[in-house]
């Protein structure tokens, strides 16, 4: 198999397979199709399964054309039983496969929940880690145009809430890429949460695979006085804020933790003591959310530091609303990260 | 009302299931009309080309009675009895929506005409309906609960979880799955052997019935069948129709160019049009006359009319308003 041979590597840095490190400049989408793309052709092992996955639309393009390559029993349409499929797919993950299940919404995983906590998420542990469960399950966010209460929800929080799996929020084509193929080359219940806005987003991408393993974060902009510590697009929404607020000298960091379970304790501790202050951004609610867990940590571990009380941007404590009236309510943006920036230096 | 099954239908009941046909039929070509101007502001799942099980389905129920649905819903809710300017302001997004502009067109929701709400989680509706059937067991109210899905979500395990308790408990509640044999762009092949969904019942020892789903009175006799059966205390039936989405799974577009479905069979079930091919009958047996068809598209044309004005000339939620109806 190659991945087994396959160092993990827990820097930064992502680990290169194959030596050439050319980049091009692509969309998200299709980052994220090249790693599976690579993944499949890499390991015979690999195999992808989802509802309409191989529809002529290719999951928003981030499957297309690869049933054509690898054929329908590898890139697998399947019926809509999402709890009895993830039971499968676990069941074949523990039987030697590396099943990717995609999912169109985040709403779906919901259904499956039986089989990821109770199953997927305690296999390793309750065989004193001699079977191990290597599958990853990707699921997009949306957003927008009416999506509503059951199209568009961000449940990072109920994932990360759960000891024995890794949860990754990629918000660039390069970590994309590299956190997919780092996942599907590792042996831990994976979800991979994805934006539908990002996918349009473009970044210069190695060619040849690499892998990004869960757990670290990355500084996207350097900064002295206050940390916005970010995930999935609300990262774009922090660089926005940045730099607005450096017009009005206010010198913001910004950091895409990139995974959420495991997160990277140590950038948000090392960010936070440098800067003194502290906002979270995330695309989920707050309320015993990823962000709720960041502030969390600064309080525990660098509440010395710290000269202005924690803020969270997230969502408000509803359901999505359908009117785009409600909708353009109920998202905060970068004006809202910029208000609580102000006031907290003010 | 077992009787219905070979007994002859009055005219007034067939010219209320082409009424009821064609405001569906019509009010989902407006929607395709209108959805350009990007003032619907939401994802619209049309049901043209299925319309005669809404009709033929709920021609059976009292106002009283409970239908649950899914995302394809606008012909449940119409055939139901819903007014047409709620739905309409729903899609609007205004504040006069039947969901007062948080659903939008997949959440439509009436419970004064006992659509007590609709979901867009495939399956999710089907348990509702035996919950609903519960309540009405429970409280002796003597209301049937209808469960309308898709083929696709005949693979949840909720279909056969709910099945199962419904036969057990003898339910008043009728499933009644609209098999358009696809699930967004996948074909049932890919998604189930090749058996008859109805099939599944004998498993749970309860009735399974397929039938011609773009034939509104096949629809009608052996709705009236099932849903007498409940009404009388025998438990629940599964109905299975066979019709076709003209549409795309989502939006007013047709998706034939674009190699989603084969071309050929699309031409065939356009061929079968549910009515259309009601239409001709109705004429045939001389209960129709054109001038009488005239006058029923007048006035549905002009109930449309009122409709999409009442929500375009709506006020839209306020921002406050985002905070109202959590609980
Ligand atoms: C639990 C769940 N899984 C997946 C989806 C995405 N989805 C929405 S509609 C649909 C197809 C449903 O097919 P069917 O039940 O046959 O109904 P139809 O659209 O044909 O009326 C799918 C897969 C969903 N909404 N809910
Ligand atoms: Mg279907």
């Amino acid at each position: 198999m190659p991945w087994t041979k396959i160092q993990a590597d827990d820097s930064h840095t992502p680990v290169f397979f194959g030596g050439d490190e050319r980049a091009r400049e692509i969309t998200y989408r299709n980052a994220i199709r090249e790693a599976l793309s690579q993944a499949l052709m890499t390991d015979r092992n690999v195999f992808l399964i989802g509802e309409g996955i191989d529809d002529p639309g290719g999951v928003f393009g981030t499957t297309a054309g690869l049933k054509e390559t690898f054929g329908d029993e590898r890139v697998m349409d399947c019926a809509i039983a999402e709890n009895g499929l993830t039971g499968v797919a676990i069941g074949a993950a523990i039987a030697g496969m590396r099943p990717v299940f995609v999912h169109m919404r985040v709403d779906f995983l919901p259904m499956c929940m039986d089989q990821i906590i109770n199953h997927a998420a305690k296999w390793s542990y309750m065989t004193g880690g001699k079977v191990k469960v290597p599958l990853t399950i990707r699921a997009i966010i949306g957003r927008g145009w009416g999506s509503a209460a059951q199209h568009s929800q961000s449940l990072q929080a109920l994932f990360a809430h759960i000891p024995g799996l890794k949860v990754i929020m990629p918000a660039s084509p390069y970590d994309a890429k590299g956190l997919l193929l780092g996942s599907i080359a590792g042996d831990s219940p994976t979800i991979c949460i994805e934006h539908r806005w990002l996918y349009d987003q473009k970044e210069e991408v190695p060619e040849t695979p690499y892998m990004i393993h869960a757990g670290k974060g990355l500084v996207r902009r350097q900064g002295k006085d206050i940390s916005i510590i970010s995930t999935s697009y609300m990262v774009y929404e922090s660089l926005r804020a940045a730099s607005e607020l450096e017009k009005e000298g206010i010198s913001a960091e910004v950091v895409d933790l990139r995974s959420v379970l495991p997160m990277d304790e140590e950038l948000i501790i090392s960010s936070v003591m440098k800067t003194g202050r502290l906002i979270v951004a995330d695309t989920g609610v707050s309320v015993c959310g990823v962000a709720s867990e960041v502030a969390a940590i600064a309080a525990e571990q660098a509440f010395d530091s710290l000269k202005a009380p924690v803020r969270r941007i997230c969502l408000p404590m509803t359901p999505t609303p359908a009117s785009h009236v409600l909708e353009r309510a109920y998202y905060p943006d970068h004006t809202a990260i910029v208000r609580a920036a102000r006031e907290m230096t003010a | 009302m077992k009787h219905m099954t070979r007994a002859t239908i009055p005219d007034d009941t067939l010219k209320e299931l082409y009424a009821v046909m064609l405001t569906i039929r019509l009010f989902e070509d407006r929607t395709c009309a209108r959805y350009a101007e990007q003032e619907m502001k939401c994802p619209v799942h049309l049901c043209i080309g299925q319309e005669a099980i809404a009709a033929g389905v709920c021609a059976h129920l009292k106002r009283e009675d409970y239908i649950f649905s899914t995302h394809r819903s606008h012909g449940h809710c119409i055939a139901k009895g819903m007014d047409l300017k709620s739905i309409a302001a729903e899609l609007y997004g205004r504040s006069t929506g039947c969901s007062r502009g948080k659903g939008g067109s997949m959440h439509l929701a009436d419970p004064g005409h006992g659509i007590p709400g609709t979901t867009a989680i495939v399956g999710g509706c089907i348990p509702l309906a035996a919950g609903a059937a519960l309540a009405s067991k429970m409280k002796g109210d003597g209301r049937v609960s209808v469960a309308f899905f898709g083929d696709g979500a005949a693979d949840e395990g909720v279909f056969l979880e709910s099945l199962n308790f419904a036969s057990l408990k003898k339910l008043p509640v009728v499933f009644v799955c609209e098999n358009n044999f696809y699930a967004t762009n996948s074909p049932q092949s890919a998604r189930q052997p090749a058996v008859r969904i109805a099939d599944r019942a004998s498993g749970f020892g309860i009735p399974g019935v397929h039938a011609d789903g773009n034939d509104v009175i096949r629809v009608f006799r052996t709705a009236a069948e099932a849903i007498a059966r409940a009404r009388e205390g025998e438990g629940p039936t599964l109905l299975e129709y066979t019709t076709y989405r003209w549409k795309a799974h989502v939006g007013p577009n047709s998706d034939i160019e674009a190699g989603f479905r084969p071309a050929e069979q699309h031409e065939e079930w356009m061929k079968r049009c549910p009515v259309e091919m009601y239409e001709q009958r109705l004429e045939q047996q001389g209960v129709l006359s054109a001038q009488e068809r005239k006058a029923i598209f007048g006035r549905i044309e002009k109930q449309i009319d009122e409709a999409m004005d009442f929500a375009r000339t709506s006020p839209f939620p306020k921002p406050g308003e985002l905070f109202d109806d959590v609980y």
